[in-house]
This record gives structure tokens, C-alpha cells and sequence, in this order.
């Protein structure tokens, strides 16, 4: 007991500590959790499902939906063979390779989203005229796929991208942009966890005579199975989330190419505070049920999953 | 291997370059004529310098946050340590609006401080610069104003110096203070004189990391900023609002500058990272 009494604070000033940090915490982080809901309900039940239900927010739910079940599955298989190359083999650059991936988090969203629009826009590289010269053969190969009697249906809506092929201020830039900002989540995540355990397993495996694929499934993927799974509950909240990127290529058309929180963006600008709210609970669920995952995880594998972001 | 490449390239390398390619097609002279535009040296010094205010709060909090939930038990801890994620969970639209509602003057903090700018206001008719800010939060509460981005740049921030200071206070030895307190040191000088100094790496790790979010950040501020050209605007709505007048190149050059000064900024904090690996150890 005498070791505790040298090494800790006298009780009033751990009491004191505490409650400023409580108090710091409940002010700045906590009261705005709280906010959200209240601001959305202060209208009543009724005004917050109708915001939810409008064909808008449908619409942009679906948007948002669609975005991250592209975006998530690609940089998952791209944060797994990235951490796999930069942690299980030695190479020149390699330093320089992981500081690449983790590009995307020192970059402005603003800037995620303008360097489609210098590609894609209408004064960049491929702007929409030039991109439906080069893709003129595949538009017609879609045509002529969309026109076959038996799964004519399943072609039209590519051949009809394709006739016309938008990006910028249309769903394929809200896509590419949120590729872009989730880019680095799986692999910030794994590549740690991955450098910690080392490869001795691996090697071990090779030994006995495993091929590379086996050895993935079967020793390198339960190893990493909760830090992958908290990586893609990252992504995927980003993904969701992001907003800046996603506000400078999609041109904020109604019902077409909002997302969820440029779907907020309206409709706080219109002043509709209510709805805009109602909206953003969605997304507040979204980062409570992020944070919970967070703590079982961790709870799980039994050691701080938590990486820096 | 060549997976990894090929989609590190398309995704990354590429675009950027396509930005900065665009920015050197304009010559010179343009460069220089959009640098020290004035609106542009304004935005400048309002994001470098609200930045570097916020995530400086962000240490001193952070350091008290951290200390409490490494150091002491109480009850409710658990949930506060996984509350401290929330601005990095929670969108940033979300947080913007959010914000905004709260130091707003009708929200619940900001209209208490509308009324005590008020108050100042009316008791000692202060004048300047001091006067001009006092008068806009008896107005706008904490929101509209260079205040109001510095709430939200601190929310964004804070989650940075903690995550980065925790597993280095964890893994501080008790016997270097025991020994401490043996030699008759007391509890505030052992703090000063050797937990401080072993915490200082992990705090500057900390305050870069937060800066340099900051730098960037958009949706949580524009909200909340009130977006004035010259007084409230941040540099990355300049990007926005160039392109929306389709100044590309203009937008381009300015994003070009952000992007160098992001470049050193990860440089620094990638040694800053290794130097505290290797303090770890």
C-alpha cells in the first residue's frame, strides 16, 4: 500500500481530476450525441419518420448504401494483399509504399474530390465528350447486348451509362471519390497487427508443405480476423459518412446523386432542421454501432484494436 | 504484389498527379497573382492559425482526459474511453450541423454565452478588435465566427492526442516515480520534472496529427463558420468556391500548396511515429 500512496494523488485531487475530465467529455462529446436526437424529435414522431421515409432520403439512403458496397469490398481486397506484400516480404521502397497508402488520411476531402474533377470534369483530361469516343465500341457491344431478347434487361442500364458516359455530378464520381477517402482504413488497421505477429507461422506452414492460398485461409486470415473486422466497420463508416469529397463531385442533385449527409447539407440549408436531423441520426446509429463493434472487438482479441487514424 | 501497384496507382498516384500537372500549366506570374491574392493569405492565416489554437487545446485536454482514464478507477470509465472515438465515428456533416446547434444562440451552450457576451457587452462597451468579437457572440452565440470553427477544429482533433498519448502513459514504469518520491519529490514535481518530459514525444506526436486534420477539414466547420470571404473562410471552401465559379486552376493551385504542406506534415509525423515506436520499445 505504501508503493500506491507515493505513485498516486491524494483523493480529493484524483476526485477533482475526474470530474473535469468527465465534464470535459460529457460537454464536448457527449452533448452532441444527445443533440442530434433531440433536435430530430423536437418536431414529434410523426415529422421525424416522414423525413425518413420522403422519396429524397429513400434515395439518397440507397446512394449512400450503393457507395460503400462498392468502395468497402475494394479496398478490403486492396487492404489485405497490401498489408500482406508490405508485411511478409522485405523490398526496397517498402517504407515509401506504406507511407502512400496512408496518403488519403493527410489529404484535404476537399481535395479527394477535386482531383476527379481535373480527370473527369469538363475542363480535365477525359472530360465527358472525349470519354464517349473512347468508349464508343464498348457502348456499342452494350447495345447490342441489351437488345438480345433473353438478358437484354440486364445490359440496358450500362448501355445506356455507357452512350453517356458522366462521371463528375453523377453516381460513378460519388463512387471513385469514396474509394478514394476509404482507401486506406483495412490496410492502416492490418499492416500493425500483421508486422506484430511476424511470419514464422507462415513459414512454418510453407515448411509442411501448404500452398499460398491455403496458408492465407488458414493460418493468416484467423490471425487477423478482428483487426480485419474492425478495419472494415472503419472503411465502411467513412464510407458512409464522408461528406467533403463526395459534396465537390456529385453537383448535388436531388434525389440523384445526394448522399445521406449531402442529403443533410440540403436540407439544413433549406432550413428544414428537423428532417436534417431525423436524417442524421441515421448516421449517429451508424457511429454508436461503429464505437460498440469497436469495444467487443477489442474485448475479443483480448488487445487494443484500436490503430491510429 | 502487382495488385497492390496497379490499384495504389489508378486510385492514388494518378489523380494527384492530374492535379498537380493542371496547377503547372498555369504559369508563373498566374501562380503568384493567386498566392498572395488577399482573400487568399486571409483563408490561409484563419486555417493555419485556428488549427494550431485547436489542437493545442486538443494537448492540454487530452493530456487531463488521458491521464484520468489510465490513471484512476471509477465507475462509467469504460464507456468514456470508447466515447473519445465519437469525432472520428461520427460524420463530419453530422458533427457539423450538430455544433452548430448547440453554441448557436438558441442552442443549450451557446445561448448562455450569447447572454454573457451580452452582458459584456453592455457593462464595458469594449471596443477594437475585442469589441467587434464580443459583439458577434451576443449576436450568433459561439457559431458564425472564427470561435465557432475552433469548436469544431477541437472536436475534430481532440480524439488524436489521446489514442496517441494512452499507450505510452500505459506503459510509463511506476519505479522512476517511486524513486522519484523516495529522493522527496513531491506528487506535482515528479509530474513536472519526470512524467512530463517522458510524455512530451507522444503530446507533439499528438498536436501534429491534430493539426494537420485540421488543415483539411471541411464538412464539420462550414456549417458552423458562417463562411465569410476574408473573416470566416477556410481554405478548403476556397477550393470549393473557386470551383464553383469554374476557376479550376485557380483551385487547383491553391489545393496544390495544401497538398505540399500535408506532404511535410505526414513526412514529420511518420518520424515523429518512429521515434515514439522506438520510445515504446
Amino acid at each position: 500500500m505504501a508503493n500506491l500512496q507515493v505513485t498516486t494523488e491524494s483523493k480529493p485531487v484524483r476526485l477533482i481530476l475526474i470530474l473535469a475530465a468527465i465534464i470535459v467529455l460529457g460537454l464536448f462529446l457527449l452533448l452532441p450525441l444527445f443533440a442530434v436526437f433531440a433536435e430530430a424529435l423536437r418536431r414529434g414522431w410523426e415529422v421525424f419518420l416522414a423525413s425518413l421515409t420522403e422519396d429524397a432520403a429513400l434515395s439518397a439512403i440507397k446512394l449512400t448504401l450503393l457507395a460503400a458496397a462498392i468502395s468497402v469490398p475494394l479496398n478490403t481486397l486492396f487492404g489485405v494483399s497490401a498489408a500482406w506484400l508490405v508485411t511478409k516480404y522485405r523490398f526496397k521502397g517498402r517504407a515509401f509504399l506504406i507511407s502512400l497508402i496512408d496518403l488519403p488520411f493527410a489529404i484535404s476531402p476537399v481535395i479527394a474530390g477535386l482531383v476527379w474533377v481535373m480527370i473527369f470534369g469538363a475542363k480535365g483530361w477525359l472530360p465527358p465528350e472525349t470519354l464517349t469516343n473512347l468508349l464508343a465500341p464498348a457502348a456499342n457491344l452494350a447495345a447490342w447486348a441489351a437488345s438480345s431478347d433473353r438478358f437484354g434487361g440486364l445490359f440496358e442500364g450500362l448501355a445506356a451509362w455507357l452512350a453517356n458516359p458522366k462521371i463528375i455530378f453523377a453516381t460513378p464520381g460519388i463512387i471513385i471519390a469514396t474509394v478514394f477517402i476509404t482507401f486506406p482504413f483495412v490496410a492502416r488497421e492490418l499492416i500493425p497487427l500483421m508486422e506484430s505477429q511476424g511470419s514464422d507461422q507462415e513459414e512454418a506452414a510453407v515448411t509442411l508443405g501448404a500452398g499460398g492460398w491455403r496458408i492465407f485461409w488458414r493460418i493468416t486470415l484467423p490471425n487477423i480476423k478482428w483487426g480485419l473486422l474492425y478495419g472494415v466497420l472503419l472503411c465502411n463508416a467513412r464510407a458512409m459518412g464522408e461528406f467533403g469529397a463526395v459534396s465537390v463531385v456529385s453537383g448535388h442533385i436531388r434525389g440523384k446523386t445526394n448522399t445521406l449527409p449531402l442529403h443533410i447539407e440540403v436540407l439544413y440549408n433549406e432550413y428544414q432542421f428537423s428532417a436534417a436531423f431525423a436524417c442524421a441520426t441515421l448516421l449517429a446509429f451508424l457511429a454508436l454501432f461503429t464505437l460498440g463493434m469497436k469495444s467487443l472487438v477489442e474485448q475479443l482479441s483480448g488487445h487494443s484494436a484500436a490503430g491510429k487514424h | 504484389m502487382g495488385f497492390t501497384i496497379a490499384y495504389l496507382s489508378l486510385i492514388i498516384l494518378i489523380p494527384l498527379a492530374a492535379l498537380f500537372i493542371k496547377a503547372a500549366g498555369l504559369g508563373w506570374e498566374e501562380w503568384k497573382a493567386i498566392l498572395v491574392s488577399p482573400r487568399i493569405i486571409a483563408a490561409t492565416r484563419l486555417t493555419f492559425g485556428l488549427s494550431a489554437a485547436a489542437a493545442g487545446v486538443s494537448v492540454v485536454t487530452g493530456l487531463l482526459v488521458t491521464w484520468v482514464l489510465v490513471r484512476y478507477e471509477f465507475p462509467g470509465k469504460r464507456m468514456l474511453d470508447a466515447m473519445v472515438d465519437l469525432p472520428f465515428a461520427l460524420p463530419t456533416a453530422v458533427a457539423g450541423i450538430t455544433l452548430t446547434a448547440i453554441y448557436g444562440k438558441e442552442g443549450w451552450i451557446g445561448s448562455h454565452f450569447a447572454a454573457a457576451a451580452t452582458w459584456v457587452k453592455e457593462t464595458w462597451h469594449p471596443a477594437g478588435w475585442i469589441g467587434e468579437q464580443i459583439n458577434t457572440w451576443a449576436n450568433f452565440g459561439a457559431a458564425y465566427s472564427s470561435l465557432g470553427i475552433f469548436i469544431a477544429l477541437t472536436f475534430i482533433g481532440f480524439p488524436f492526442v489521446v489514442r496517441t498519448l494512452q499507450p505510452v502513459m500505459e506503459d510509463l514504469g511506476k519505479e522512476i516515480e517511486e524513486a522519484a518520491a523516495t529522493l522527496g519529490a513531491g506528487r506535482w514535481t515528479v509530474f513536472r520534472r519526470v512524467i512530463l518530459p517522458l510524455l512530451v514525444p507522444a503530446l507533439i506526436t499528438g498536436f501534429t496529427l491534430a493539426f494537420a486534420r485540421a488543415i483539411g477539414e471541411y464538412g464539420s466547420v462550414i456549417f458552423i463558420s458562417g463562411n465569410l470571404p476574408m473573416k470566416t473562410e477556410i481554405l478548403p471552401l476556397l477550393i470549393v468556391s473557386q470551383l464553383e465559379q469554374f476557376k479550376y486552376g485557380a483551385a487547383a493551385v491553391i489545393a496544390s500548396g495544401m497538398l505540399i504542406i500535408s506532404f511535410v506534415l505526414l513526412f514529420i509525423i511518420n518520424l515523429l511515429q518512429r521515434r515514439l515506436d522506438w520510445q515504446n520499445r
